[in-house]
């Protein structure tokens, strides 16, 4: 028994912070946003040589040979940042997909992969950036081709429809349901971490914004608010690690749809009290508590809705309604 | 990162469990805030110190066992899972013997520790006065030095004190230096609730019951023996216990899993079309996982030599929430019959008196105003003041 991160796992997350702040932090998303997606892609390359793609996959296949865990730390840090590109579907949902020559690909950076789950994940992320496109049915792959993008709420996200083309690999249903699982919780993550900076913000700018003679942190009315957030990311949390470790156990359906539903429920607060403390600065394209602000709405209604979690739980948990 | 137990802790949960089967009253006990329920939550109290499950934690010379922390989360699950009584003893066990533990001579430790354990000393605490709640520091209840006696005089007036009616002993802050201010010049002090000059009123509560009252001291001597920490540190000692019951000790894990566990249980009797409602059973189920998980995370803190300090904040506020949100859920699947009390053969009957136990959660242990406040200012590191507060 420890629920407690090792201290390689705290390094990991250093790790990911000093590559990420030293590309630009933020820069990367707001260039990203604007169509230049090349420091995006010098960041990946980054990340890739630092094992991310890899980092749960199993090390007879390249991988790290690390633990959902290890995933949920990292992923945590990319919503931090605001780091733009299909992260979730290169490093968290296909490397168990697809095969061994994709695979080494997405491991070492150079394949950079997307992929729609219809009925779950209609649209693709990133297409335009992806060197492959995939389409992930409930029991099997097949390589696709993107159709236009469309904006997303979050500047940085481009929106693609799949249309599949060539021969459909079938693929074990319970090998895609994890996989989609994994997915999941690397999308509770990002929802964390950028829950955790939206709260980082919202404080510091508290601390440093007069209004009537004092800092605006001093009132309670903000101050509440403020801890009203704490307090929701700090329960969200042990339900995205207790997750990681029912990953693909009986128990990894409803763990990971909890992990989800309280991760989401926390960023979405998170993001109206960090507006509200930052009040209209907050609401310009000049600041970048709108990067944070769209990516965790995006990221609501992405991998899965609220609704479709609680059902989820509800399947699991409650006799069916008569 | 792991939630495995040993072998030894599975052994150990098995054997409470089984314990536990064996020995629950199989009828729940009547309140514990009526003089029957009390003496039937005593003679409880008592059967636990007969398998020794009181205070699993504690060393054997008190009446424990000396189990770790992680058996003792395991045994809060499983004497929740049980349907066992609620703790006539928790102000002893939780909130005192912590304090008697790190602050209490040998000879405190050894009247009161083992008579905690088995029912015969049952605690009332005593913190609150009619003009210091929140904002406790203000305590104006003095106690005055009887060199004579060797000891000192008790005066003024306490109230909202838990289980007083019919404890045998109480605990609480007392200003022994009457020039110095707010948190400074206070002592604790321990006393006979029979004692000559203490006089004990009952406060009905809005669900009828008597689980607090007030306390009227008027020159009430208490010995030197009886001091806990050093006069004029009572304010330090005291908010050890704070500690202790806003976090880990009053509310484990197990209470809400069970309750959660219950929900589902009606609503598994009780559905209804209205996905809201089934959404609102599954977000009860999140927040009691979550809340275990946090347990855990808790308890590896400790472990490695951490400590909660103002987390204990973060996670008063989320009980004290969650238990609300829970009940009111169960409630609104029960609808019309939800507000019948006590009626025979209504077993549904518990939701409304737990619920009204729950909507005392945000006031008391620190109300969830302050608990908030703890949050923003320690934890956040938001600026202090701009609010009206004494600064001290």
């Amino acid at each position: 028994m420890k629920f407690a991160l090792s201290e390689e796992q705290q390094s990991l997350a250093e790790a990911l912070d000093e590559i990420i702040e030293s590309a630009g932090g933020t820069k990367v998303a707001r260039t990203w946003a604007e169509g230049n997606t090349a420091p995006g892609a010098a960041l990946w390359s980054q990340l890739a040589e630092l094992g991310l793609f890899g980092l749960s996959v199993a090390e007879d296949d390249g991988g790290m040979g690390g633990t959902a865990v290890d995933l949920a730390v990292a992923f945590e840090r990319l919503g931090y940042h605001a780091v733009p590109g299909p992260y979730i579907e290169s490093a968290a949902l296909l490397p168990e997909l697809v095969d061994s020559a994709v695979r080494s690909g997405i491991l070492d950076g150079t394949v950079v992969a997307t992929a729609a789950v219809p009925g779950l994940v209609p649209y693709a992320l990133d297409a335009a950036a992806a060197s492959r496109c995939f389409v992930v049915g409930p029991d099997s792959l097949a390589q696709a081709s993107a159709g236009p993008g469309t904006a997303s709420v979050d500047r940085t996200r481009t929106l693609s429809e799949l249309t599949a083309v060539g021969q459909e690999t079938a693929l074990d249903p319970a090998a895609v349901e994890q996989a989609i699982d994994r997915a999941t919780l690397a999308c509770s993550a990002m929802l964390l971490g950028a829950g955790e900076r939206l709260l980082e913000e919202a404080v510091s700018y508290a601390k440093i914004r007069e209004q009537f003679g004092r800092a605006i942190g001093e009132y309670q009315a903000l101050k509440h608010q403020l801890a009203d957030v704490r307090i929701a990311l700090t329960f969200a949390r042990p339900l995205i690690y207790g997750a990681a470790l029912d990953l693909g156990s009986p128990d990894g359906a409803r763990s990971i749809s909890a992990a989800k539903v309280a991760s989401g429920d926390a960023a979405a607060l998170a993001a109206r009290v960090a507006l509200q403390v930052h009040g209209a600065i907050g609401y310009t394209e000049e600041h970048d508590l709108g990067l944070w602000i769209t990516r965790v709405r995006a990221l609501l209604g992405a991998w899965g809705t609220p609704r479709h979690h609680r059902s989820r739980i509800a399947a699991v948990l409650l006799t069916p309604a008569r | 990162m792991n939630l495995e137990l040993s072998d030894e802790q599975q052994a150990f949960a098995a054997e409470a469990r089984a314990w536990l089967a064996a020995n629950v009253p199989s009828a729940p006990l009547p309140s514990m805030d009526t003089e029957a329920g009390f003496a039937a939550h005593r003679e409880w109290e008592a059967k636990l110190a007969e398998g020794r499950w009181s205070a699993v934690a504690w060393p054997e010379e008190f009446g424990g066992r000396s189990a770790g922390l992680v058996e003792w989360v395991l045994f809060e699950e499983e004497y929740y899972r049980s349907g066992a009584p609620t703790r006539v003893a928790q102000n002893g066990i939780s909130l005192l013997a912590p304090i008697l533990f790190e602050h209490g001579t040998d000879d405190q430790r050894n009247r009161y520790l083992s008579a905690m354990t088995d029912g015969s000393l049952i605690w009332a605490q005593a913190w609150s006065e009619p003009g210091a709640g929140s904002d406790l520091a203000s305590i104006r209840s003095t106690a005055r030095r009887d060199d004579e006696r060797g000891g000192w005089l008790l005066s003024g007036q306490k109230t909202w004190s838990s289980r007083a009616v019919w404890a045998d002993r109480g605990f609480g802050l007392f200003r022994s230096d009457p020039a110095a201010q707010r948190h400074r010049g206070l002592t604790y002090f321990l006393f006979p609730m029979d004692a000559p000059g203490l006089t004990v009123r009952p406060i009905a509560q809005l669900d009828g019951s008597t689980g607090f009252a007030e306390l009227f001291f008027e020159d009430v001597f208490v010995p030197d023996s009886d001091v806990l920490g050093a006069p004029g540190d009572g304010w330090r000692v005291a908010m050890s216990t704070a500690g202790n019951e806003r976090g880990l000790s009053l509310r484990a894990p197990g209470r809400f899993c069970a309750a959660a566990d219950r929900l589902i249980d009606l609503w598994n009797t009780h559905q209804q079309e209205d996905p809201f409602a089934q959404d609102a059973v599954v977000d009860a189920w999140i927040k009691a996982e979550a809340y275990r998980l946090y347990t855990w995370g808790t308890v590896s803190t400790l472990q490695d030599g951490g400590d909660i300090g103002a987390e204990g904040s973060v996670n008063k506020v989320f009980w004290s929430e969650l238990d609300i949100a829970l009940h009111e859920t169960a409630l609104d699947l029960l609808g019309p019959a939800a507000e019948l009390r006590g009626t025979p053969g209504m077993a549904d009957g518990r939701w409304m008196d737990d619920y009204l136990f729950s909507i005392s959660g945000p006031i008391y242990a620190g109300t969830n105003e302050i608990q908030r406040n703890i949050i923003a200012e320690r934890l956040l590191g938001l600026p202090r003041g701009g609010d009206g507060r004494r600064v001290s």
